[in-house]
Formats: structure tokens, C-alpha cells, sequence
């Protein structure tokens, strides 16, 4: 955990420097950042964020096999997703970065900013296949630092059971007004209508995107009219009763629990949950736009990158690794076992031959955008901060529509020219 | 119990001082038992070694190290190659001039009162209620202690299902009495009321058990005198019980404040620091600060943390202080 600056610092105390230097070797021996086994053979580090497989699991396999392929080995390392951030920072911070690090998308541009990742021109990684809405999230200032494992994004379940109940057919629902009345129609008939997750973090922003991007607003002008009529209709929702007041407080976990109850007719919520869904007869449709149409949802998902070395002729053999990780074959066989929609054309194929039912993910995938592309980079965090605050104030009457965007764009933009 | 540590404290460094009275006479005692004292040193400090290596480790190097993050200005580059230019004071310059300082000052301020004051009278009534032992006291007072071994994780989960908006037990049980429904984690009124609530909650049986061991520190003869003199029991609780319980309130109400000024999970599980920042204290905000969004913002959050860790300092000053007073030898 020592870095060497820390180290450095250490120096002064000539007690806590022997300490230091002890630390600072355990952490040297564990890195790869040698320059021993640069063309031959050797081992490369891989960190990712899916502890819930172990080495027995099909996708250390992958890994292990495009290792051999490569003609090195793996040595694989699963942290938590919020805990490989901060542990990628540190590591950059000590210039003991892993040869591949599978990491959420928008951390990819903090981590670009930092100056943590190399780009494909370096390494030489062909990202030519790959959707250009899903790379976007990846993309900063015109370099490309990595390529999507595969995507997820948000949708609307329903349950065809309440909406029969109500009197509504799923095919009328195609636009903002039409959903609307649907959910009167549910609350009238004694049900409830639709569960979301407002949350005061990112998990708010990534839910509310879909209707802010819907209305026709963009990140970069929050207090338009536009993003007013988005946080209107959610506003509305929950003072007419039409979404249960918990949303403000909901992660899209609990709003998932909600909508099991089987109260609800509607939930705003990700591919992850399209297995359980299925089994509890629960069908999708992409979110409308304002004036119909689907609306752009974000994307989620990971990106594999390639951080900086010393050595950098270690980039050929990690570059070998992620490419036979991306090529159809593996792409399909990981994203289907993460409940991911394949990053390229050809993996979508592949994916919608074998289940058919994924079509409207596909399309839901296929109009989805990045938080951070459109070159919002490392903006967007700041953004979205201001974004979810605004969609907390007016949820909660404590500021109306206008006035909630209107703060958050001042503040966004006394925020970016700090 | 606290009341004895000080006191052999500083017996102990009376001892100190004893010692270390006769050292101006040494050095005119010649060469030879100046090397042993000197080698005698090396031992001494070898042995303190490791205390000291994990004191300057642990506590002096992490303290100095946020210390400089607040008075530079880390951005994630910066925080990789190590480039930081120095700030001096415009972080905190930057924090208390920011929106969220005046209500995270008052968030602070009213938690940390309103849950020592509950959590301290609530606490004394139970230890004194207690004390008078009648069958299953103990039984009961065990079941007080529930709280206190929960992991926080599961005691704040549940307070927060409980007071859910829309399927609480709190909202059906007061709709049973006609009343309509309570955001009580959703509304920016009610959501510092429902963590100071939990938190109150959590902190009781910290209070009750460290003043129920103070309240058998009073001696018996005390209260029997009392009652010869025809006290009653109120005349008793005022006049013996609370000003001989002085030292171990005032420990008892110092630990508490530190702990209550730097209580996180509670709140963060809960409400997030929300809705917007209504229930935002000050660690929710340094939290938010440098591990809320994908961009950290570590330099006004380690100016947040070094703020928390003053309040923290002065109240302690102010007990070292109080102590001095009441134990004047």
C-alpha cells in the first residue's frame, strides 16, 4: 500500500523509512512492471470487477486460454466494482498498473485523464467492429483508450397481467403522453403505476438519462425547457401518485423489489434483470421519447483497457489478449453469461439467433449513448452530480422544475471552470 | 472506572516527574554512568520502537498526509504524477464558502446535540431504573444492549425499510390512527429527524452500560445517610446520584460527541445524506466529496475531514479542561 511517493515522504522519519522500503518491495514483487519476460512467455497481470467468478468459472477460462494463445499466463485479480477505481488510481499512482484492467465505462475517461491508459493508436488494439454509440463512452479528445466487453442498458418491463387488468395495451404506449394516461388508467384500477430509482448518487443520473435524453435535452444544458418538461413528468408522477413516493430514496435494486410485488405495472430497469424477469412473466419495451420512438438510455458496461507501462513492449501480448477476448466467439459466450448485449454487429447476430426474445435490448442497445461520450469526458461527473441533485429537489418539492435546473446549471458550470 | 485511569494517569506521570527530578545532578556524576544511562536509553527506545514506528505509521503519517492533500490541490492527475500545486488555504477557502457548508454545519450541529441529549438522558433514566434490581432486570437490560451489537449495516437497513415511505411498519401503524403518510426518508423535513432518530436509538445502550457501572462507584452509606435525612428520591437522583456520577457523564457525553460527529453509515445507508443535501453532516459531505462521483475531488475533501477532526479536538480540550477542574490534585 506504500506508493513511493509516500515513500519518499517516509524518508524524513529514518525510523518509519525502513518500513517504507519494506512495504515498497512487497508491492514492487507483486507487480509485473518488470523488465524481465517482455517478448517471451511470462506472467501478465489482469484485474476486473466480477468477484462472483472464481477460477473454476468459464470466464477465468477465457481469460486463461487467450492467455495461452498469446503465449504468456494470467494472473487474474477480482475487485468489487466500486473498489477498482480507487485500487486502478492507486495503482497508477505507484506505476504498478495491471496489464489489462476490465473497468466500468465512465471511469475510463477519469482514468484517461489521469493519464493512466494507453491509447488504441499505442497499443495498436483494432476497435474498427465495434458500435460507434458503445465505444463513444471510451472515447476522450479524439484517442480511443479501450473496447467494450459487451453492454447493458435500461428499458421498460412491464406486467401484462395489471395492464389488463387496467384496460391497457402495451402496443398504445409509445410516447411520453400515452404512458401517462397508461398509468392513470393502472392507479385508477388500484395499482400501481411505474418504479424507478431516484437516488441521490450516479445510480439516479443513470436512471433519469433516459427521459432527460428522451426530451430531447443535452448534458451540457441542463436548465433548457427540454429538461425542465423530464423532471416535470417525473415530478408529476410521484405528486399524482402514479410512482410511489419511495423513489426518491430508491436504488435500482429496491425498485426491482418494488416492481416484484407484482403491484406494479411498470419498472425502469436494466438487462441484468431480463433472466428474473422472464421467469415472472414480465415483458420489456424500449423507454419512449417525448414524441415517440425509443429514447437514448445509457450504457452500461466494462470496458477493456490497457494501462501505461514502463516496458512497453508488454503491449503486444496484452493486445493479443484483449483482441482474442473480443473476437465473436468469446464475446458471445461471456456477454451471455453477464446478461450483456454483444458490442458488434456480428456478436448481436449470434446472440439473437440463439434467444430471440433479446430483440428489443438490441434496439434499446442500439440507441443507447455513453454518459461520457460527445467528448463530455470528465465533465460528465460533474454534471450528473448537479443532474441528480435537480431531480432530488423538484421529486421533493422543495424547488420546482425550473428553478432545481436552473441552480444545477450554475453550479455545473462554476464546477467545470474550477 | 474512567475516573481511576485519569487519577492513576496522573499518578503515573506524577511518578514521571519524580524520576525525572534527580537527571540535572547526573551529569557531574562522570563518564562511565552517563554511557550506561546512554545504552540504557537505546534499550528504552528499542523497546518503544514498535509502538512508536506503528504510532508515527498509522496515526502521524496518514494525519499529515490528509493534512497536505487539503493544502494542495490533487486532481486525479495530479494525484498520479505527484504534481500537486500547493493551495494554502483556497481549499478551505472553497469549502466554507460552498453551498452545502451552511446546512452540513447545521446538520452537524443539530445530529450530534440531539442525539448526545437523548441518547444521555435516555441512558441515565434506563441506568438508574436499572440499578434498582427486580426480578428479570437483568434480562431486560441485556435486551437494551441489542442495538449496540448489530452490525450498523443491518440495524440502518432495517430502520430504513421500517420507515419507508410507501410500505413502512411506521406509516401503516400511524395510518391505523389516521395518519396520512410520512416521508420520512423522502422529504427534505423529516430526514435528519428519522437518522437522528436511529441514531439515538443505536447510541442508548452505549450510555446506559457505561453509566450503570458509574452508578455502582457510589457508595451505598451515601444514599442511606440521604434517606435518614428524609430525602426523597427525586431530592436523591439531583443531589447524589448526578453530581457523583459528574466524571463518568462527562467521558461518557466527550465519547459520544466524538462518535456522533463522525457517524457515516448510519446516514449513508439511510438516505444518502438526501434528499438533495437535507440530512448531508459534515462526513456524509467529505464522503461525497472524494469518493461520491467517478472524479474525486480529494483536496476539498480532505479540508472537510481536517475540519471534523478540529471540532472533534476542541471538544476534547474542552474535556481535559473540565477534568482539570473537577480533579484538581
Amino acid at each position: 500500500m506504500i506508493t513511493t511517493k509516500r515513500g519518499r515522504a517516509l524518508g524524513a522519519l529514518a525510523a518509519t523509512a525502513v518500513i517504507g522500503i519494506t512495504l515498497a518491495g512487497c508491492s514492487g514483487g507483486g507487480t509485473t512492471s518488470g523488465t524481465d519476460s517482455a517478448d517471451a512467455g511470462g506472467e501478465y497481470t489482469f484485474w476486473d470487477p466480477y468477484p462472483q467468478y472464481d477460477e473454476t468459472s468459464a470466464w477465468a477460462k477465457v481469460i486463461d486460454s487467450c492467455a495461452t494463445e498469446a503465449g504468456v499466463t494470467v494472473k487474474r485479480t477480482a475487485y468489487d466494482t466500486s473498489d477498482l477505481t480507487s485500487k486502478a488510481l492507486l495503482a497508477g499512482q505507484q506505476s504498478s498498473s495491471p496489464d489489462v484492467l476490465l473497468i466500468d465505462n465512465p471511469v475510463i475517461s477519469t482514468l484517461a485523464e489521469a493519464g493512466i491508459l494507453t491509447t488504441t493508436d499505442e497499443n495498436g488494439l483494432d476497435v474498427s467492429a465495434v458500435a460507434p454509440n458503445l465505444i463513444s463512452a471510451g472515447e476522450v479528445d479524439g484517442n480511443t483508450y479501450g473496447v467494450p466487453i459487451g453492454a447493458n442498458t435500461l428499458a421498460l418491463y412491464y406486467n401484462p397481467e395489471v395492464l389488463k387488468a387496467a384496460g391497457v395495451d402495451i402496443a398504445s404506449v409509445t410516447d411520453w403522453a400515452s404512458l401517462t394516461s397508461a398509468l392513470e388508467k393502472v392507479t385508477a384500477s388500484g395499482k400501481k403505476g411505474i418504479t424507478f430509482s431516484g437516488i441521490g448518487t450516479e445510480e439516479g443520473s443513470f436512471q433519469f438519462l433516459p427521459w432527460f435524453w428522451g426530451s430531447g435535452a443535452e448534458l451540457t444544458e441542463l436548465d433548457s425547457s427540454e429538461a425542465q418538461s423530464a423532471v416535470q413528468l417525473w415530478t408529476d408522477w410521484v405528486t399524482k401518485g402514479y410512482a410511489p413516493n419511495s423513489v426518491i430514496n430508491n436504488t435500482q435494486t429496491t425498485s426491482w423489489e418494488e416492481f416484484l410485488t407484482g403491484d406494479f405495472a411498470f419498472a425502469e430497469n436494466g438487462t441484468w434483470q431480463k433472466a428474473g424477469a422472464a421467469e415472472a412473466g414480465y415483458e420489456v419495451i424500449p423507454i419512449p421519447a417525448a414524441d415517440g420512438g425509443a429514447a437514448p438510455a445509457p450504457t452500461g458496461g466494462e470496458f477493456l483497457s490497457i494501462p501505461v507501462q514502463k516496458d512497453s513492449a508488454r503491449y503486444a501480448a496484452s493486445q493479443k489478449i484483449v483482441a482474442c477476448l473480443t473476437d465473436t466467439d468469446n464475446l458471445v459466450a461471456t456477454d451471455n453469461s453477464l446478461n450483456y448485449i454483444a458490442p458488434t454487429e456480428a456478436a448481436q447476430q449470434a446472440q439473437l439467433a440463439e434467444d430471440a426474445t433479446l430483440e428489443p435490448w438490441i434496439d434499446a442497445v442500439g440507441a443507447a449513448q455513453g454518459r461520457t461520450g460527445d467528448n463530455l469526458g470528465t465533465d460528465y461527473p460533474v454534471i450528473s452530480e448537479q443532474l441528480w441533485t435537480a431531480v432530488q429537489a423538484s421529486l421533493t418539492g422543495s424547488q420546482s422544475a425550473a428553478d432545481a435546473l436552473a441552480a444545477a446549471q450554475s453550479a455545473a458550470s462554476a464546477g467545470l471552470t474550477k | 472506572m474512567t475516573a481511576t485511569e485519569t487519577r492513576s494517569g496522573s499518578a503515573a506521570r506524577g511518578r514521571g516527574r519524580g524520576a525525572a527530578g534527580p537527571e540535572p545532578v547526573a551529569p557531574a556524576a562522570g563518564a562511565a554512568p552517563r554511557r550506561r544511562r546512554l545504552k540504557g536509553h537505546w534499550a528504552g527506545w528499542a523497546f518503544a520502537a514498535p509502538v512508536v514506528i506503528y504510532l508515527l505509521v498509522f496515526y502521524a503519517y496518514p494525519l499529515v498526509r490528509n493534512l497536505e492533500l487539503s493544502f494542495r490541490d490533487y486532481t486525479v492527475r495530479s494525484f498520479i504524477d505527484g504534481t500537486a500545486p500547493f493551495a494554502g488555504f483556497d481549499n478551505y477557502i472553497a469549502v466554507l464558502s460552498d453551498a452545502t457548508f451552511a446546512p452540513a454545519l447545521l446538520n452537524t450541529t443539530l445530529f450530534t446535540l440531539v442525539s448526545i441529549v437523548f441518547q444521555y438522558s435516555l441512558g441515565l433514566a434506563l441506568a438508574v431504573f436499572f440499578f434498582r434490581r427486580f426480578p428479570l432486570s437483568g434480562t431486560l437490560r441485556a435486551l437494551f444492549l441489542v442495538p449496540w451489537l448489530l452490525p450498523l449495516l443491518v440495524s440502518a437497513s432495517t430502520w430504513s425499510w421500517m420507515l419507508n415511505s410507501d410500505s413502512g411498519v411506521v406509516n401503516s401503524f400511524l395510518e391505523a390512527f389516521g395518519i396520512g403518510q410520512v416521508n420520512w426518508l423522502t422529504s427534505p423535513q423529516f430526514s435528519l429527524i428519522s437518522v437522528i432518530v436511529a441514531n439515538i436509538w443505536i447510541g442508548i445502550p452505549f450510555n446506559l452500560v457505561i453509566l450503570y457501572s458509574g452508578l455502582q462507584s457510589i457508595p451505598e452509606e451515601v444514599y442511606e445517610a440521604a434517606s435518614i435525612d428524609g430525602a426523597n428520591g427525586w431530592q436523591k437522583f439531583w443531589r447524589i446520584t448526578f453530581p457523583l456520577l459528574r466524571p463518568v457523564s462527562a467521558i461518557t457525553v466527550l465519547l459520544g460527541l466524538v462518535y456522533t460527529l463522525k457517524v457515516f453509515d448510519i446516514i449513508w445507508i439511510m438516505t444518502k445524506g438526501g434528499p438533495g443535501s437535507s440530512s448531508t453532516t459534515f462526513a456524509i459531505w467529505s464522503y461525497r466529496l472524494g469518493f461520491g462521483s467517478a472524479l474525486p475531488d480529494l483536496s476539498p475533501a480532505a479540508a472537510v475531514g481536517n475540519l471534523l477532526i478540529v471540532i472533534a479536538l476542541v471538544f476534547g480540550f474542552i474535556y481535559i479542561r473540565a477534568q482539570r477542574r473537577l480533579d484538581p490534585s
